[in-house]
């Protein structure tokens, strides 16, 4: 298929692994940002073809593992409401939240349903208008723009059932928490391709000046990846802390002015909890003020609503890369995807999902590196 | 800020949601959840021979005849779908049941579960297409029952079909057969029915000209039967997808399977709605193909043999029975790498971004 052989093909990628096997003179930890990316990683084996100086650890960038316990449990209780559709993507049906998950919740007589836009979920309430449609809305910047229009529009249509429970989370404030933890460890990052193509990657700059880290927007297929990861060992081996762009593709370094446009009209800028990181400040965006009558969670009244975290898994350090998923003695025992312990366990993009479906013959009986 | 943050407090993740109190529709997906499912309620309440092997269809032996019987329930919506509909699929569904154990297929049951309210009109429809595949099978519709629940108790129409057939002579073939060094074999294209039912299901907007590929197989078996004794093993990769078949094979033969990436054969179409979807085609259900498990020997007569057959025109050797990693699929990918085709939990789930 056009745009997507060349970016798997087997001769390009084994070249440009020679090629980072020949710059390497010393190890270089990097990290993907986003779970998508990891699940590239994991699906075409690329570690294997690394030389061994190289270790990928792997980002906080998958929305359904960081979006935290009590927003899944706001979730919960709202879909649990007589005359409440819940809409969400397929991903967060599975998420625990503390005592149970949207999919017990559907088997127990909710209406919860799966959609692949926000504007489906706009449908929904247009057919259903004396149900109360509740979208729930989880990801990075990627995806705040359309969900931002979903809320732009039914406030233009008036349409007075819809509600969104938004719980956006922003990636450069976790990369500068991820970079100031005193055990810190990743020495370059592969920027989230699909975040840059909306927000552009100016943002990376100010990081860049602050931590002197070198950042490389990359795409998601095994080529890019393996370009990204050749730019980042260049500029490491070079002395070179710079942003640059791989995944030229798809990002330009303004973005895409008309999303966030739309996301700075319906969004603000606010401190978020983070699953299994914690608190960031500035890293999370909620509707503004002024489309509070579309806020799930004040029409819900859920904004108390609170969770605590038992401290069963160590997706903590799997989610800041200071270890692998299979440094877990649940890992593949306790923990499995149909039976998660933790959040990236359930989602495909889950750092602990991604071994679990594609490397874990590889890794069986020995350690992470 | 940031920089001054205690990263590691309070990182954690919750208790699981371990206890299956309800059924899910996980529990109907094919994968880890059904398997699960047979194993903890289904298997133990049942026990015997017959059943454990596991198999598409129960092979019994009546005086001297050996007789496949296998039942399978259709809930498929929307009940008309590019390709086919729920009547075709019915009976295309049963017979390939029953020629996956290498039987030809003789008779059908027919059973309705209506909701009040379904258009006559629909009713109608859909009994003329189980008439139409029927006769095309070659097989009977020789019994059948009806029944109606209340507007809201079901959702439209479900079909049951059950089927029995003659098993020739000689042919055994059994999940549990499969052996190091054994070919195995694809007839066709993944993932077009799957996808197919997904771009028309709940109004989803992907408009896309694949159709489902709802197909009776059972002329296609008998030319393989007729071509080799070597075939160890068939199945039809239905619900799940071909990576539940395999890992079936695999876990019941107790070998492990390579697959090479490269040699499977999908639609353009599918594995363009594929990537849009963030679905892996590996796990999306096929209504017409098979796979075979078969000696080395054999296999480029079989495979010669498949392609003369319309049905099995687009056959491949897609890879290796192996001694190395028992239980389990693995795959060469394009890249030289290599990986796991898992048995999904439940269903696949659309990736958010």
């Amino acid at each position: 298929m056009k745009y997507l052989d060349e970016y798997r093909d087997g001769t390009i990628a084994r070249g440009l692994a020679a090629e980072i096997a020949r710059r390497v003179t010393r190890p270089w930890v990097l990290m993907e940002i986003c779970g998508g990316q990891t699940h590239t990683l994991m699906r075409f084996g690329i570690d294997e073809m690394l030389p061994p100086g190289i270790e990928m650890v792997h980002g906080p960038g998958c929305p359904v593992c960081v979006t935290s316990l009590e927003t899944i449990d706001k979730a919960i209780e709202i879909a649990s409401r007589p005359g409440v559709t819940l809409v969400s993507y397929g991903d967060m049906l599975r998420v625990p939240g503390s005592r149970t998950d949207l999919f017990h919740v559907r088997a127990n007589g909710g209406d919860v349903r799966i959609v692949y836009s926000p504007t489906e979920a706009l449908k929904i309430a247009r057919a259903n208008p004396l149900r109360q449609v509740v979208f729930f809305a989880v990801g990075f910047e990627t995806t705040a723009p359309a969900n931002a229009m979903a809320v732009w529009l039914a406030k233009r249509e008036g349409l007075a059932n819809f509600s969104m429970l938004a719980s956006h989370v922003l990636v450069p404030p976790a990369m500068s928490a991820l970079l100031g933890s005193p055990r810190n460890r990743v020495q370059g990052f592969i920027g989230p391709g699909h975040v840059c193509t909306v927000m552009g990657y100016h943002e990376y700059e100010q990081l860049i000046r602050k931590f002197r880290v070198p950042i490389v927007v990359g795409g998601f297929e095994p080529v890019d990846l393996l370009e990204a990861i050749l730019m980042l060992v260049t500029q490491l081996e070079q002395g070179r802390a710079e942003v640059e762009n791989q995944y030229v593709r798809s990002v330009s370094y303004a973005g895409n002015l008309p999303a966030q446009k739309i996301l700075a009209e319906v969004f603000e800028v606010c401190d978020r909890k983070w699953r299994g990181i914690g608190g960031i400040p500035e890293s999370g965006l909620n509707i503004r003020a002024e489309y509070a009558e579309f806020d799930a969670d004040r029409i819900f009244h859920t904004e108390k609503l609170s969770a605590e975290e038992s401290p069963d898994c160590i997706s903590a350090e799997v989610l800041q890369g200071l270890k692998k998923p299979v440094d877990c003695t649940a890992f593949g025992v306790r923990c499995t995807p149909e039976n998660p312990l933790g959040a990236p366990m359930v989602s495909s993009e889950g750092a602990c999902a991604a071994y679990y479906r594609y490397r874990r013959h590889a890794v069986a009986g020995s350690g992470s590196r | 800020m940031a920089d001054k943050m205690e990263l590691d407090a309070g990182f954690s993740c919750p208790v699981p949601v371990a206890a299956r109190d309800a059924v899910l529709l996980g529990h109907g997906s094919g994968g880890k959840m059904s398997a699960d499912l047979l194993r903890d309620l289904l298997l133990p309440a049942f026990q015997n021979p017959i059943l454990a092997r596991q198999d598409d269809q129960a092979v019994v032996e009546i005086n001297g005849l050996r007789l496949a019987f296998t039942t399978d329930t259709f809930v498929v919506k929307p009940l008309f779908f590019p390709g086919g509909d729920i009547g075709s699929l019915a009976v295309n569904g049963t017979v390939n049941d029953l020629a996956m154990g290498g039987a030809a297929p003789l008779f059908l049951s027919l059973a309705f579960i209506l909701e009040e309210g379904l258009p006559m009109d629909v009713l109608r429809k859909v009994i003329e297409s189980v008439s139409g595949a029927a006769a095309r099978a070659g097989v009977q519709i020789v019994t059948g029952d009806t029944k109606v629940v209340e507007k809201g108790s079901g959702d439209g129409l479900f079909v049951n079909t059950s089927g029995i057939g003659l098993v020739p002579d000689g042919v055994r073939l059994s999940a549990n057969q499969a052996r190091p060094g054994d070919s195995v074999i694809l007839s066709g294209s993944i993932g077009d029915h799957g996808i197919t039912i997904l771009s028309q299901r709940e109004g989803l907007e992907f408009e896309s000209p694949i159709e489902s590929d709802t197909a009776a197989l059972h002329t296609l078996v008998a030319d393989m039967l007729r071509a080799t004794n070597e075939i160890r093993c068939l199945r039809d990769p239905t619900r799940g997808g071909l990576s539940s078949s395999l890992n079936e094979i695999a876990a019941c033969s107790r070998v492990g399977i390579q697959l090479q990436e490269d040699a499977i054969p999908i639609r353009e179409e599918v594995q363009g709605a594929c990537e849009m979807l963030g679905l892996d085609p590996m796990y999306v259900a096929n209504e017409g193909k098979l796979v075979a498990i078969a000696g080395p020997a054999a296999a480029e007569t079989l495979l010669e043999t498949m392609r003369r057959n319309p049905l099995g025109r687009e056959a491949r050797i897609i890879g290796a029975v192996t001694d190395a990693h028992p239980g389990m699929v693995t795959m060469r990918t394009r890249l030289g790498t290599s990986r796991i085709v898992d048995l999904l939990a439940g269903d696949q789930l659309p990736r958010i971004c």
